[in-house]
């Protein structure tokens, strides 16, 4: 099962509300995504703990119906 | 699905300096995000250990709560959990996975096993 691009997006933004979140559809498949999300709040995490708090905000979606989201984080410069 | 699955993985973290949960093994990735690690660390002429979760419905689920983590492959060096393969290629293009090896002094040289 695939999910929007803006699903993806909606529900990275309601656990992160200062994100700026870019999403890219990189198939065209609606199955393959690469999301970039910069936000203050990872600022002093580990690369890993960025990442987990992401995939939390996707509550449980990564590694089932979303199988391959390229994820990217940091903070704003 | 806790206690078992777990110790396994203590232990094999604990004895491979580094050790990867993969799908399929280092000669024959079963997944391009497995393939792409297995081709890192290679690169980097590191001996690790893999693990293939496709054998293993047990470890493929066990290993994902162990690390708080949803995907596959997952890079364990000297028992901690580095990262899956969006951070482990992060990490090498920027230098940082060397730099990571290095100060854990894991030992370099030959390929895969």
């Amino acid at each position: 099962m695939a999910m929007v691009a803006g699903e993806i997006e909606a529900l990275i933004r309601a656990a992160l509300p200062d994100a700026s979140v870019t999403i890219e559809d990189l198939a065209g498949d609606g199955d393959h995504y690469a999301a970039t999300v910069v936000s203050e709040q990872f600022r002093g995490l580990s690369r890993v703990r960025q990442h987990q708090i992401v995939y939390t905000a996707l509550r449980g979606r990564m590694g089932g119906e979303l199988h391959a989201l390229a994820l990217q984080t940091s903070v704003p410069e | 699905m806790t206690q078992p699955v777990f110790d396994r993985i203590k232990t094999e973290i604990a004895e491979a300096p580094v050790m990867l949960y993969m799908k399929g093994n280092a000669m024959f990735p079963q997944c391009g995000f497995s393939a792409r690690v297995v081709q890192i660390l290679t690169h980097l002429k590191v001996p690790f250990k893999t693990a293939n979760v496709l054998e293993d419905a047990e470890l493929r689920e066990g290993i994902k709560q162990f690390s708080n983590w949803p995907t596959i492959p997952q890079l364990y060096v000297k028992g901690e959990f580095v990262g899956g393969c969006d951070i482990v290629t992060e990490m090498f293009q920027s230098g940082e996975l060397e730099t990571l090896l290095t100060e854990k002094d894991v030992p370099r040289q030959a390929a895969a096993e």
